[in-house]
């Protein structure tokens, strides 16, 4: 039986959540004649019916979410204390509050309805306006009617929980997206309509007499003051960005630009200050706007994503601490040591403590990538970014946040590193050539101009006309066309990069190096086996009401795994739970006991199963079999695999887990593959390093913190998140989940980018030797210029849009069919 | 010919205006988020008739 092709369980009957449209997986409840997978839906569905807000059921494509489960009353008292309280606030009037706050979990177009209505819910809310590319909403309300603390509950009580996390407590706030930009294109805009216009008089030949001459001066002169902001403002950036490329001793592609932009408007002033002609500024200030539009659309797709994220992001603000009996909650950069935590079910531990309670279930997957929770006992020192799984264990605090482990590891050099972008883009490597060979013409034109035909006065005009034609722009607009357009599609399919840099990069990679858990696994699913005696449908009955009374991760597997099975109503006598070992029930007459080999008394079998973890189930003192639970892989991840190795890409596995699966692992990843297992972030590192220190360009999937370091050292760093905007270590690229099996068409896509930027390139190359002709004889009137340039920059951007879309199509696409195909 | 000193006056000042309108808009946030408006305005908020 392989363990990618395993059978989904059917449920006698399908039943549909009403709220969230996920399959009812664990039990059905009704109410009002719809079905409900849990009692968080079955919450919501109460609380907008109350409030007469269930049309929003009936907006299309309308999937609530259910609430957080681990939510308890007080989470968000921290919000009411006032130091909090002012960094959370966008504005205050001692009554009517703002906030602008981030809601990771807002999705479509019922969510931006059901937060515009939040009014209805509670009246003390004055408006609420969302911004669903960044998933923000911005709330009034009336701080005398309802506290902050209040308001984050009610969010999370319909589903969005508000991300609140440390980054905003030291006062970071997320770059609000640049409305300066918006005015330098503005501004641009308006000054090359203008000149364009104003210039118009000259293409078609003034005359010669009084009246035009006057009009000829007047239109140069308002043509200059226009130019002015266009020179001063908005092309700023280039000159800034050319500058500090200098001041580093390297040549970027800002400097060429800058160099063409100031050589177009000197020229120009000097023929209008000598009455020689008109200038170039109608050309000067559509170069700039044109620049200028292609840099906003790169910037604009990228308004909601977060990519250097630390640790800080993952912790929460506050934790619960128990002084003298009482629980308050306290931020966390305002733990001491000494001070004693209380950690509740699901909730990350922020600092390295001392284990005050019996027993602990530690999840370090975060940390480390180990998927199974291990056992902590008291006295133990627990080390942060472990998640407590089961009950609230009380801790004492070792060491600060600042001071701990994790926090210690994220601070290490390695982890710290920064790619190297100079000089490494295709655009930036071919405007080298381009900048030294238009240099050479433009030096050689003026040298002929004027040594050898004595002409001095059209050698500087050959000259400048020269630089001003062969101005990278084209070549800046084809790349950032195409890297921008290609944004655009990656994240469409959601795949976010980070930048146009992270793409060619991309575009390089021959070495793909994954991680296992969360990553090629599924996070929130196993495959779950039952072998023994089959059992009775009485049994099953016991074994699922019995899981169902556990919070401990396997049970609920169990208990998900048996979804035919109704769980009985019926209470059980005696249940106990022993945490790390099982639980025992009294069902009628019967005992049930599940749990670990020992517990149920299994002797002589072998319990340290290194491939998988068991629960063995007893009846009465008879073991019946145990459950076999496994991870379950990504179905699509042996065609990812395929498909990688077919483009001729190696591929690498590298897990912190224990090498389970081992076997079934290998032939997927094809001969002379490497599979290493219980490897350390640091370890990770090294690997991915080594394989760079081979030339190698390799690419780093992963998702938790323990690649972090791992991600940061490859050449591309791709996180895979089920949610694009909360927990991504840095990286270079996120994904979600569901879409890695992409990853070959995104390479490809990548790839065939760099292709279509040099296809752009020659024809930009074309106009520039046409444009050259008539600069090299002195003959470039502005009026060729005029129309040369804008129609150069049309005919790039449609170039590179359309090619990027049909490329787009065609990778992407393709990979889907083939996946669908059974 | 005078007249068309005024009509240039003219018409730079009529592109200022449209040039303060697009700064103001700007300014007033309009174009932070040109996505949830098409989408808000297809929302029914019609009140449910008692």
């Amino acid at each position: 039986m392989s363990i990618l092709t395993a059978p989904e369980a059917t449920p006698d009957t399908k039943h549909v959540c009403y709220h969230c449209g996920e399959d009812c997986r664990d039990e059905v409840l009704h109410a009002d004649e719809h079905d409900f997978c849990c009692d968080g839906c079955v919450t919501v569905y109460s609380l907008l019916k109350e409030s007469d807000l269930c049309q929003y059921y009936a907006i299309d494509g309308a999937q609530g979410i259910s609430p957080d489960p681990t939510f308890y009353k007080g989470k968000y008292d921290h919000l009411d204390q006032p130091e909090v309280h002012d960094k959370m606030i966008e504005f205050t009037d001692g009554r009517l509050t703002t906030v602008y706050w981030y809601l990771p979990k807002m999705h479509c177009s019922s969510c931006i309805w059901l937060l515009e209505h939040l009014y209805r819910l509670n009246p003390a809310v004055r408006s609420s306006v969302v911004n669903f590319p960044e998933k923000k909403v911005r709330i009034t309300f009336d701080a005398a009617d309802l506290r902050l603390s209040e308001l984050a509950a009610l969010l999370t009580g319909i589903g969005y929980e508000p991300y609140l996390s440390m980054d905003d407590l030291s006062g970071k706030k997320a770059g609000k997206w640049n409305r300066t930009r918006l005015y330098k294109i503005g501004i641009a805009g308006f000054a090359f309509g203008n000149i364009m216009m104003l210039s118009f008089p000259e293409y078609f030949h003034l005359g010669q007499n009084t009246s035009d001459q006057n009009l000829r001066t007047l239109f140069g002169v308002l043509n200059l003051a226009l130019s002015l902001p266009v020179l001063f403002y908005c092309a700023a950036d280039f000159y800034k960005s050319a500058w500090s490329a200098l001041k580093g001793r390297y040549l970027n592609i800002d400097a060429p630009i800058a160099l063409a932009l100031s050589c177009v408007f000197l020229i120009s002033i000097y023929q209008l200050a000598t009455q020689t002609g008109p200038g170039y500024l109608d050309s000067f200030a559509g170069a700039v706007f044109f620049m200028l539009v292609g840099r906003y659309f790169q910037d604009k797709t990228y308004a909601g994503v977060s990519f250097d994220r630390d640790y800080k992001s993952y912790f929460p603000i506050a934790i619960s601490v128990l002084s003298d009996g009482s629980e308050m909650r306290k931020p966390i950069t305002d733990l001491q040591k000494g001070d004693h935590m209380l950690v509740r079910n699901e909730e990350l531990i922020p600092a390295d403590a001392v284990l005050q309670s019996a027993v602990a279930m530690i999840d370090y997957s975060f940390v480390s990538g180990e998927s199974q929770p291990v056992e902590r006992r008291k006295g133990d020192t627990i080390y942060a970014g472990g998640k407590q799984k089961g009950a609230a264990i009380e801790l004492e605090v070792l060491r600060e946040v600042s001071q701990s482990y994790l926090t210690q590891l994220w601070n290490n050099e390695a982890f710290a590193r920064e790619k190297d972008d100079a000089n490494k883009s295709l655009a930036a490597r071919i405007n080298r050539y381009f900048s030294l060979i238009v240099l050479g013409i433009a030096a050689v034109t003026f040298a002929i101009w004027f040594f050898v035909n004595k002409s001095p006065e059209t050698a500087f005009l050959a000259f400048t006309t020269t630089l001003l034609v062969a101005c990278p722009c084209a070549l800046l607009l084809s790349s950032t066309f195409t890297n921008g357009n290609l944004l655009s599609v990656f994240s469409r399919n959601r795949f976010y990069p980070k930048n146009a840099h992270s793409i060619e990069r991309l575009a390089q990679i021959d070495a793909v190096v994954f991680d296992k858990t969360g990553t090629i696994t599924l996070p929130d699913d196993a495959e779950v086996d039952f072998t023994g005696e089959p059992s009775t449908r009485e049994e099953l009955v016991m074994i699922k009401t019995l899981v169902g009374q556990s919070s401990h991760p396997l049970s609920r597997l169990i208990a998900r795994h048996l979804t035919e099975v109704a769980a009985s109503r019926r209470v059980l006598t005696g249940f106990s739970e022993t945490s790390g070992k099982g639980m025992v029930a009294q069902w009628g007459a019967r005992t049930v006991r599940v749990g670990s080999a020992s517990w149920v008394g299994a002797a002589g079998i072998d319990d340290n199963n290194e491939q998988s973890s068991r629960v063995y189930v007893a009846v009465d003192e008879v073991v019946k079999g145990y459950f076999t639970i496994r991870s379950k892989y990504r179905p699509e991840l042996p065609e990812t695999l395929a498909a990688l190795r077919q483009a001729g890409i190696s591929t690498y596995l590298l897990s912190g887990d224990r090498p389970t699966d081992r076997d079934l692992l290998t032939p997927l990843f094809g001969p002379g593959a490497l599979l290493l297992f219980n490897q350390k972030p640091e370890q990770k590192l090294d690997f991915v390093r080594e394989l760079q220190g081979q030339g190698r360009h390799v690419l780093m999937v992963g998702d938790g913190l323990n690649d972090a370091g791992a991600l940061r050292q490859s050449d591309v760093g791709l996180a895979v998140s089920d949610d694009i905007n909360n927990f991504s270590p840095s990286c270079d690229a996120i994904v979600e989940g569901n879409q890695l099996s992409l990853l070959p068409g995104y390479i490809s896509l990548a790839r065939s980018g760099q292709r279509i930027i040099r296809q752009s390139f020659t024809i930009s190359l074309i106009y520039n030797i046409l444009g050259l002709s008539f600069a090299v004889t002195g003959h470039l009137s502005p009026v060729i210029a005029a129309i040369l340039m804008p129609v150069s920059s049309i005919t790039i951007v449609a170039f590179t849009t359309l090619a990027s879309n049909a490329a787009a199509r065609r990778y992407l696409k393709k990979l889907t069919n083939v996946i669908n195909e059974p | 010919m005078s007249a068309l000193y005024l009509l240039i006056i003219a018409s730079l000042l009529v592109a200022l205006g449209f040039l303060g309108a697009f700064i103001w808009s700007v300014r007033k946030g309009h174009y932070d988020d040109d996505y949830t408006p098409s989408v808000r305005i297809l929302l029914d908020d019609s009140e449910k008739q008692p």
